[in-house]
């Protein structure tokens, strides 16, 4: 055996496995080896007495920006933002400058990665070239390169017969469509919900609608697709009548998914009402109705990942005016605590629930093999305490940028160590928080 | 200086003025009561009082506009401030200075009250929090177009003495009006009860939860309105085809002699400017007896006099009270 690892005495949570009682994980060689009373002795122990041990968190949904504006983040930057918010694997977008649209493109976010040595990093590629909604970008080879779906996110694919042409042809490959769902017309030069606080603040809305519409035709075209060939995921969607249209294509069995962001469910189109850039976010945040709706999708097992949208923005650039700063929000190193937040502290889900949510159905709508703590998987493991009480606190982000609403909330929930592949990639205790 | 005896205690507080949602209405009433005692400064020999000698206003105007930068910049001089205009018409954050750097750029040459117009609902907002020079909002996208709103109650309590229970009727292209906000805010905060008009591609979202009364048809509350606010059709702000043909809008919100005939017979008719004659409203209304358009702008400059020297009054008392700690 080669480096052995054992984390004693934690609170183990396997949603994956039914596990959720206090117990050791041993790790040798990368790889899980055991779960449960571990008599063995270690060199290498990690005491986890009074914390929760689960399989490393799943972010399906960030924006490392390289190439192409690495002054807001890199992939280097996102990856240790990543691990010190408990992220063992996240996908980044293919919304780059340029985009990522060919397996060379793939290749290089991979190498950064592997250079970065924090996060496993995995990326979609473009559904069309250039992402500007007309000819498809080459799936095969991103899939072969190991693209783990597709995605024109920053906007949606607005052509329904192109749209259609992506879902026919990624049947070949057994991929995840992911779309951002906005019909552009509708959502016109918006910059955040449309409605009383649009109006007052004589900024041009974003419709519910806009999303509506999109989602309501892709499901429509998903029903053409043959069962079992492809996935359709609705990313961050933000309204209740979204949640309505992923109730009934859920119920007709569907292969459709769907995943929530932490700003829209914390937070409404209230908080745009003193032109704060750090809420300007797309899809826009909503009304308490919509987070009520959400929260009870949540509830009722209809959304399948819990992600950040993590899109970092300069500080010069979100100084502007709130019609010309740029949509996006940071959310990797505090997506934990504001989930606990939102979810668990309000009783919505337990904690196997939140995990099954960060970490297995994750990796399963991206198709890949992680997410649980099952023997013989590559050991990706986030060590969380509970209890602990503080202050978020920007200037202490690895990120590159700052622009986060949630500076100076107080949460609870804090990780202590994320293990990527076997190996400690964070610990709480060697950088303070 | 000349403030009415009924808000004698009162005293202003705030130095920038960026919309009339957030003022109270003793605020607003204090603002006119100021224009008012400024009233007779424009009727001298000699137009012009000391209080802003020595202060340095400046016009950021990043909009086309000539009544309002005019306004504006006479109502500075009135009050012996120095004016320095400055209009950049390209205000496309990609091509160029942001406008926080202009801004702080400005104030790094000694400016005490930035007058701005901007395309972007909540730009003077953002210049509030960022510099220390006082901020006058003259019109943000279409979200507040203070002074407007206030020279607007002006004259309509001039000619009217209250707004209290008046029935104002606001007609046109709601959706993409500043007037229409400001005027709304002012006009509901001081009694009056407001209708906006105009068809409903141009009502903004849920205009349903603002505090009006909403009419698809002119013909419905001409009868009943004791002021009539007939806005601009903004072309250059429309975008799409909210309405079929400019021939259809005239027929169904245009003010028409015919109209008028059925209007009460002391019903003013304002209109903020400028006029697209025999559009939004006939030559004949525009120019007849119950029209106060042209005092409108008259007042334009009263109530600006007033707006400038309180903000500047209440940034020289902070001032004091900062440095007496």
């Amino acid at each position: 055996m080669g480096d052995e690892l054992l984390i004693k005495n934690g609170r183990v949570i396997d949603p994956a496995n039914k596990i959720n009682r206090k117990c050791d994980v041993l790790i040798a060689d990368e790889k899980f080896v055991e779960v449960g009373r571990v008599k063995k002795s270690v060199a290498n122990v990690i005491d986890a007495t009074g914390k929760l041990v689960v399989p490393g968190l799943i972010d399906i949904h960030v924006h490392f920006r390289e190439p192409g504006d690495e002054e807001e983040e890199t992939i280097a930057s996102g990856s240790a933002a990543a691990v010190a918010g408990g992220f063992t694997s996240v996908v980044c977008m293919p919304n780059t400058t340029p985009p990522i649209e060919d397996e060379t493109d793939v290749e290089y976010v991979h190498r950064k990665a592997r250079k970065a040595r924090k996060t496993h990093v995995y990326t979609m590629g473009s559904i069309t070239k250039g992402r500007e909604g007309v000819e498809l970008a080459e799936m095969g080879f991103m899939s072969q390169a190991g693209a783990v779906g597709f995605t024109d996110d920053g906007s949606g694919v607005q052509d329904a017969s192109v749209m259609l042409r992506a879902l026919k042809y990624a049947q070949m490959f057994n991929v995840v469509i992911a779309q951002h769902c906005q019909d552009d017309k509708i959502a016109g030069k918006g910059v955040m919900n449309s409605g009383y606080y649009s109006t007052i603040l004589g900024l041009p809305g974003l419709d519910p609608l806009a999303e509506e519409a999109m989602l309501w035709r892709d499901i429509q075209l998903v029903k053409k697709i043959k069962a079992g060939t492809v996935r359709y995921h609705a990313q961050h969607i933000s309204t209740a009548g979204s949640v309505e249209l992923i109730r009934a294509a859920k119920k007709l069995g569907l292969p459709v998914t769907c995943e929530v962001t932490p700003h829209h469910l914390l937070l409404t189109e209230k908080c745009c009402a003193e032109y704060d850039t750090n809420y300007k976010v797309n899809p826009p945040l909503r009304t308490e109705k919509d987070i009520e709706a959400l929260k009870e999708a949540i509830a009722d097992g209809l959304v399948d990942a819990l992600v950040t949208d993590h899109a970092p923005h300069l500080q010069s650039e979100k100084e502007l005016e709130f019609l010309a700063a740029p949509f996006g929000l940071i959310g990797l190193e505090c997506a934990l605590p504001l989930y606990i937040k939102s979810l668990v502290e309000p009783g919505i889900l337990d904690w196997p629930g939140l995990i099954r949510l960060m970490a297995e159905k994750p990796a399963k709508i991206i198709g890949v093999d992680k997410g649980t703590m099952s023997k013989g998987k590559q050991a990706d493991v986030t060590i969380i305490d509970p209890n602990a009480e503080y202050k978020i606190d920007v200037n202490t982000f690895r990120s590159k940028s700052k622009n986060c609403p949630y500076n100076s909330w107080t949460v609870k929930g804090r990780v202590e160590k994320t293990i990527v592949g076997g190996e400690i990639r964070f610990s709480a205790e060697s950088c303070p928080p | 200086m000349a403030e009415k005896g009924k808000t004698k205690e009162f005293k202003w507080q705030r130095k920038h003025l960026l919309g009339l949602r957030e003022l109270t209405a003793e605020e607003i009433t204090y603002i006119l009561d100021t224009a008012q005692g400024f009233e007779e400064i424009s009727a001298r020999a000699v137009k012009k009082a000391p209080p802003l000698r020595g202060k340095l206003v400046v016009n950021l105007f990043f909009e086309d506009s000539t009544r309002t930068r005019n306004s504006f910049a006479l109502a500075a001089n009135r009050l012996s401030a120095d004016v320095v205009e400055f209009t950049k018409k390209d205000s496309s954050v990609s091509k160029g200075e942001t406008l926080l750097d202009t801004a702080r750029n400005l104030e790094a040459m000694g400016i005490d009250i930035v007058v701005i117009r901007h395309n972007a609902g909540g730009a003077p907002t953002l210049l509030s929090k960022y510099i220390n020079a006082c901020v006058v909002n003259a019109g943000d996208g279409y979200c507040e177009h203070p002074t407007q709103g206030l020279l607007d109650v002006f004259t309509i309590r001039k000619r009217k003495g209250s707004l209290k229970g008046l029935k104002i009727a606001i007609v046109g292209d709601i959706s993409h009006s500043r007037v229409a906000r400001s005027d709304m805010w002012a006009m509901t905060k001081l009694g009056a009860e407001v209708t906006f008009v105009g068809p409903p591609t141009l009502m903004p979202p849920k205009v349903e939860q603002l505090p009006v009364k909403i009419s698809y048809s002119l013909d419905d509350v001409i009868e009943k309105v004791d002021v009539i606010n007939m806005l601009r059709i903004q072309f250059e702000r429309l975008g799409g085809n909210p309405f079929p043909s400019v021939r259809e809008y005239s027929h169904y919100f245009g003010l028409t002699v015919e109209r008028m005939k059925r209007a009460k017979p002391d019903i003013l008719v304002m209109h903020p400017g400028p006029i697209n004659r025999g559009l939004e409203i006939e030559s004949e209304v525009a120019d007849g007896k119950n029209s106060v358009i042209l005092q409108q702008v008259t007042n334009g400059v009263t109530v600006r006099m007033a707006v400038l020297f309180l903000v500047n009054q209440a940034a020289a008392e902070k001032q004091a009270e900062a440095q007496n700690g």
